[in-house]
């Protein structure tokens, strides 16, 4: 089961590569992966996706946990919660295909955000999937490139993941 | 900042920093890198430094050490090839969860990334071994970074911790006030102490009602001080215990409830007890594949509890039914108390008839082929017996050596034969398995204990791959005993090649180039001597010990073809399936 995992840790040198080593250490796999400092500057996030049974998932957690710049770890998939993903994409866009691909950017609420002659670059935020189906919508043969930042998760309610 | 303060160089920082983290000894070796910090020990320092010949000996004395008294001295190398030679030292201190403090020299932090000069990326390269690491940024942060590194390695699950520290960090010149915390908090770390009290609960009812239960305690229990918890915990249910390889002597050989170690050359009684068992008690025990055999086949009828101070090694390859997150004397206390209330409450389930039942088959299992029970070997040949040698040396030394090992055929069966009474006198490499380590650790417990017999059991093919210390133990007088098991082969490999691989010796024998190990002795000072009759092995070995303040190295040419029973059968065995002899099975 694909799983997302929110962390704090210590906004340090080296935390993130402990991270980053652990998965490859251990044999765990990272789907996606996000970190950046949080408001307080001494803080960094870290959501990752990952897949596999409970078992492995109770391990990567205990794992994570015992970092020592780690502070905190939560399943996000555990409760309601949002995800958000953000991707950036070149496409081809010619004469016809112009303003098919723009009804499609309408349509899945993106943002074209640089144009050229026969090209755009599509900004779209979302669920990983709408990502996906997005992509899958262009084809191909329309890609010219993509860049996506990997999941950021958070929990609904009033719950918050702090110190 | 009070004016009282002393000004320092970084240097200076980290000499005083060590004297006032009360580190008693320093295992390590110079180069460019530390040139520095050796200044600043050499004109401000009074704790001892052991100059090793290789920096694995400075990492495996300063672990021979720890394992020895618990307290944590320090390794110093230099950058690059100093930094990657103590890696095997810190890989095999991780594995076993002891505690080190390992300074490595870097190149100075505006050349760091341009490969420059004797430059290893230390934090990169340790980071998979290592509980944590630091890389000094700034010399004020040196006292702190040391009092960090000391908590971290000695606190919760212990382990080794790297500082990496560039050249520039500890120049003279620039001086900085210096003072020590006294305390660490990290808001990032946390260990358990005490367990979950439900849970604890839980446990002492399903004790107290088991009725073929076993006590499985690991190295957890030596290094967290329990072994005294341990043992009340035992006597007053009258439960049989068996230890790891790790946790040899936390629980008395001598006593009745002893059942012997287990695991892959485990005791045919241990192995079966487990096997057989209802209920399986595992206290500072991570059940390693070279304990469980089988995963699917590990113990089919049993309930599991399990007492660890890491949560990651519960329930990571057996499911734990009760799991229990403390460190091994808290919980054992805890337990200890709900236990005797549970067994003098007028319900009490505690089927004592259940339990005598239960010894009963165990006392069989060790008739029929227990080691200590009855001899397992040839007791006529005219070759000396591996086993034989750990027997007499543990007549010699009246049980009361620290023994050190290497990795093969003479650690099982010292494991075996040497019946370890007490926590911190068996001393070797179990999670890791590296040869090389016996001689460097017991000249790190013998510095520990100077007026004790310390012993290094070893192979010919273990004892070279780090014999250079003979050196260093003629250096600083360092009158340890080796106890050279010479089969003139890689036994263990050997034994697997005999059985596994239609007796087929890729690579295992070398008797022709072997050295002359009486000589070699004696070209760095030592006594050395040689024995190959049964009959003189007695009189050899008293004379060995009689030699107080000698190293003596004692090469004993032993009969090649013995191979270590029992040994579980693999793969696809469960615990109760061994080979106990080359011709019998369980
Ligand atoms: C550094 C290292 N290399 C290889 C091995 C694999 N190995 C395990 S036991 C063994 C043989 C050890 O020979 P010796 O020290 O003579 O002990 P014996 O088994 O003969 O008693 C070897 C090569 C190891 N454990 N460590
Ligand atoms: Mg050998």
């Amino acid at each position: 089961m694909r799983r997302t995992l929110s962390l704090l840790m210590e906004n340090e040198p080296g935390a993130l590569s402990r991270v980053v080593g652990l998965f490859s250490q251990r044999g765990y796999n990272i789907e996606t992966l996000s970190v950046a400092p949080t408001n307080d500057e001494s803080l960094s996030r870290l959501t990752l996706t990952t897949i596999g049974d409970d078992r492995i998932i109770e391990q990567i957690t205990k794992q994570l946990n015992k970092l020592i710049d780690v502070i905190k770890v939560i399943d996000l998939t555990d409760g309601a919660h949002i995800e958000r993903e953000l991707m950036l994409i070149k496409v081809r866009a010619k004469g016809e295909q112009r303003n098919e691909v723009k009804r499609c950017v309408d349509i899945f609420r993106g943002t074209i955000v640089d144009v050229l002659p026969d090209i755009y670059v599509v900004q779209l935020a979302g669920t990983s999937s709408k990502l996906d189906a997005f992509i899958d919508a262009m084809g191909e043969a329309g890609i010219l490139e993509v860049a996506r930042t990997g999941v950021a998760g958070i929990a609904r309610g009033a719950k918050a993941l702090k110190i | 900042m009070s004016g009282d303060e002393e000004l320092m160089s970084g240097g200076e920082m980290l000499a005083r920093a060590l004297r006032d983290e009360g580190v008693e000894f320093i295992f390590g070796y110079p180069g460019g890198a530390v040139l520095h910090i050796y200044d600043a020990l050499f004109r401000t320092n009074d704790i001892p430094h052991i100059l090793v010949r290789h920096e694995q000996a400075a990492t495996h004395a300063a672990d021979g050490y720890t394992r020895a008294t618990g307290k944590i001295p320090v390794v110093l190398v230099t950058s690059g090839p100093g930094a990657t030679n103590a890696i095997t030292g810190i890989a095999t201190a991780y594995m076993d969860s002891i505690p080190m403090v390992v300074l490595s020299g870097q190149v100075p932090s505006n050349v760091i990334g341009e490969d420059a000069f004797q430059e290893t990326d230390m934090v990169g390269v340790s980071r998979p071994i290592v509980k944590h690491s630091f890389q000094i940024t700034d010399p004020r942060d040196i006292p702190a970074t040391i009092k960090k590194a000391f908590y971290l390695a000695g606190s919760g699950r212990p382990g080794p911790v790297v500082v990496d520290i560039p050249k520039n960090k500890t120049a003279p010149g620039e001086q900085y006030p210096y003072s020590y915390p006294e305390s660490v908090s990290m808001r990032s770390y946390n260990p358990t102490k005490r367990g979950h009290g439900k849970q604890i609960k839980k446990a002492a009812k399903l004790l107290v009602s088991a009725k073929r239960p076993i006590i499985y305690s690991g190295g957890g229990v030596i290094q967290g001080e329990a072994s005294d918890q341990l043992i009340a915990l035992a006597r007053k249910l009258n439960f049989p215990v068996t230890n790891t390889l790790m946790g040899l002597g936390a629980y008395p050989a001598s006593d009745r409830q002893f059942v012997g170690m287990l695991g892959m050359h485990g005791f045919y009684e241990a192995n079966m007890a487990m096997h057989h068992s209802d209920l399986v008690f595992a206290v500072g025990a991570r059940f390693d594949d070279r304990v469980t055999n089988t995963i699917s086949k590990f113990c089919p009828d049993a309930t599991i509890v399990h007492v660890d101070v890491d949560p990651t090694s519960i329930s990571k390859t057996v499911n734990a039914d009760v799991p229990i997150v403390g460190a091994a004397s808290v919980v054992l206390e805890e337990l200890l108390e709900l236990v005797k209330a549970e067994m003098s409450s007028g319900e009490s389930s505690y089927d004592s008839d259940a339990i005598a039942r239960w010894w009963t088959q165990i006392d069989a299992w060790r008739e029929a082929h227990g080691l200590w029970h009855a001899p397992r070997y040839n007791t006529n040949s005219d070759k000396i017996m591996p086993q034989q040698v750990v027997e007499m040396l543990y007549k010699v030394t009246g049980g009361e050596a620290y023994v050190s090992s290497d990795v093969g055929q003479h650690q099982m069966f010292a494991a075996q034969y040497y019946r370890f009474d007490k926590p911190r006198r068996w001393i070797n490499s179990g999670g890791l398995g590296t040869m090389g380590f016996g001689l460097p650790a017991a000249m790190g417990a013998k510095l520990a204990h100077p007026d004790a017999d310390v012993v290094c059991v070893t192979g010919e093919g273990s004892i070279q791959m780090n014999i250079q210390e003979l050196s260093t133990c003629t250096h600083y007088n360092i009158p340890v005993k080796i106890i050279n098991i010479n089969n003139q082969a890689l036994g263990m490999v050997k034994q697997w090649q005999d059985m596994q691989y239609g007796g087929r010796h890729s690579e295992s024998t070398y008797a022709d180039s072997l050295p002359d190990f009486v000589k070699l002795a004696e070209a760095y000072g030592h006594v050395g001597m040689r024995v190959d009759k049964p009959e003189e092995l007695e009189e050899k070995m008293r004379e060995c010990f009689a030699l107080k303040d000698r190293l003596v190295f004692m090469d004993i040419y032993v009969d090649p073809e013995e191979h270590v029973y029992p040994m579980l059968i693999a793969p696809n065995g469960s615990m109760r399936d061994m080979y106990l002899s080359k011709t019998e099975r369980s």
